[in-house]
């Protein structure tokens, strides 16, 4: 299949769930309250006391945030798992069990520790999903074919060189696979410490808006954190697009 | 006559798994002249790869002498290797050219002249226009062929090859044996080529040298005197025969 054609499908998929949405809730005469049609959750947009800007604002921020602090940190720890054994020997079970933590019903406690607000939900965001950052790369970072560290071992390259010229790059589909699952966590992790505690964001917004049954305006939240996510995802596409798969496909 | 080029005298070598002793290499004991394509032949786990993890300094012996280099032709560990395994094990993040210059980047040789080199090389392995390629879109021979630039590239005095042709198809491997003669023609490098094909060993090596297991030791080492430069035909003759069977009698399966 010629690839315009692909991106043809995954659009008329898109629009298709639209339609069949739509015309569900109009066929079946389900009330607004319980189930809205897409057009009347893009009407509840327009509503300016709803502050769309700011909630959008604060959650973009709370989601990029933790993800990027995951991956920065996360990296960092799987490179130090690499060159000191022991730290991993040691740390590795700990965070495998530590990962076994519902960081969900962590969230609570967070909120004693930190307060509420836009960083503490960062650090919601950042627990939930770097784990699997570190897991990924630091699965890159070690399989590497014995025999070609013999190879270069053969001409004394060091450990550097080693890590450098082999083993990061060689992590890198490893870790944007990682962060794939991480961009969907993170996401998650922003929305939980809204519901726990917060006074803005779009988590915030729709726990106030089922209080009202209001659920146009419910659904239209739910629809931009989803684009939040998909916004995300398509950064960490556009860098694995960059960094590997525009060197392994052919010309 | 001069010095060999590489001496092996009682080479010894024993693995510690879990407390337990295992002689991978019990008595080897080779010569190998400078410019000598020289064949490795044994049965899997006798030890072939071992000697020349050894020979490659990778590995220490543990018994005997292994000596590399002669007045004329002077060694330097660690600079004066390159190896080819049976898997190509290219950086599929690399172009060919780039994937060529690894060895000699890690050595901090000039850049710019290597990189003539590099393209050279490719030109002589037959690549010459899959230089700004990336691995995964040559096949396996391609990919091997690239392999032995990059075995080349730092002007290596020994070649150490596993297997290089072990994982090819029956019709590339005859060709690539063919391409790893001339190439070995036109560089005068020392090769030793380890390999399970038995034919292959006769068709290309100077000398064979025929390993057994248990213990694992050498068997004979011979020199094969055929007409060079050699071509497929010399497969058919009496003499090529008779170097075969007597491999085969060694190794018991005759
Ligand atoms: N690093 C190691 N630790 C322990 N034992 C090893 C190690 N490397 C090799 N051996 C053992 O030493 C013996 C010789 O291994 P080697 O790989 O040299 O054999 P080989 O002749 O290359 O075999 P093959 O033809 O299958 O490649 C084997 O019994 C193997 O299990
Ligand atoms: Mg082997």
């Amino acid at each position: 299949m010629g690839r315009y054609r692909g991106y043809l499908y995954a659009f008329l998929a898109h629009v298709g769930f639209v339609l069949v949405w739509h015309f569900a809730v109009v066929w079946s005469g389900v009330p607004k309250f319980i189930m809205p049609t897409p057009l009347d959750a893009l009407r509840e947009l327009f509503e300016p006391h709803y502050n769309w800007g700011t909630h959008i604002w604060v959650t973009t921020l709370e989601v990029f945030g933790g993800f990027t602090l995951a991956a920065v940190v996360g990296v960092a720890m799987a490179v130090l798992f690499v060159w000191l054994p022991g730290a991993n020997a040691a740390l590795m079970p700990l965070l495998v069990t530590l990962n076994m933590v519902p960081k969900v019903a962590m969230a609570p406690l967070f909120v004693i520790w930190l307060g509420f607000g836009i960083v503490p939900n960062m650090i919601i965001a950042f627990t939930i999903c770097f784990f699997p950052i570190v897991l990924t790369t630091y699965r890159g970072l070690v399989e590497v074919e014995p025999e070609l560290i013999n190879l270069v071992k053969s001409v004394r390259a060091n450990r550097w060189q080693i890590f450098t010229k082999i083993q990061l790059p060689g992590s890198l589909p490893y870790l944007f696979s990682g962060m794939k699952v991480a961009a969907v966590l993170a996401v998650a992790g922003a929305i939980v410490g809204e519901f726990i505690a917060s006074d803005r964001g779009l988590g915030n917004f729709l726990l106030i808006q089922q209080n009202m049954l209001n659920t146009g305006a419910m659904v239209m939240a739910l629809i931009l954190i989803t684009l939040i996510g998909t916004a995300l995802y398509g950064v960490v596409l556009a860098l694995e697009w960059v960094f590997v798969t525009r060197k392994e496909v052919a010309k | 006559m001069t010095a060999p080029f590489i001496r092996i005298e009682n080479l010894r070598k024993v693995f510690r798994v879990s407390g337990r002793e295992l002689v991978a290499v019990q008595d080897v004991t080779l010569d190998i002249r400078q410019g000598e394509l020289v064949s490795l032949v044994g049965p899997s786990g006798c030890g072939k790869s071992t000697v020349l993890s050894i020979l490659a300094g990778l590995l220490s012996a543990d018994g005997g002498t292994v000596e590399i280099g002669n007045a004329e032709n002077p060694f330097t560990p660690g600079r004066d290797i390159g190896m080819v395994f049976q898997k190509a094990l290219l950086l599929k993040w690399r172009t060919i050219l780039d994937n060529v210059m690894l060895p000699a980047e890690i050595l901090g040789l000039p850049r710019r002249e290597t990189r003539e080199r590099a393209r050279d090389l490719l030109q002589m392995v037959g690549l010459g226009d899959f230089a700004e390629a990336y691995p995964q879109q040559l096949s396996g021979g391609m990919q091997q062929r690239a392999a032995i630039a990059r075995a080349l590239v730092h002007d290596p005095k020994l070649i150490l090859m596993d297997e290089p042709f072990g994982a090819l198809d029956a019709l590339t491997r005859e060709k690539m044996n063919l391409e790893l003669l001339r190439i070995w023609r036109e560089s005068r490098k020392t090769i030793l080529f380890v390999t399970h094909g038995i034919q292959e060993a006769v068709f290309l090596g100077s000398q064979v040298a025929v390993m057994t297991a248990g213990p694992a030791r050498m068997a004979d080492q011979f020199h094969i005197e055929l007409p060079e430069p050699r071509h497929l035909d010399v497969k058919t003759t009496e003499a090529f025969g008779a170097y075969a069977r007597r491999i085969y009698g060694l190794l018991g399966l005759s």
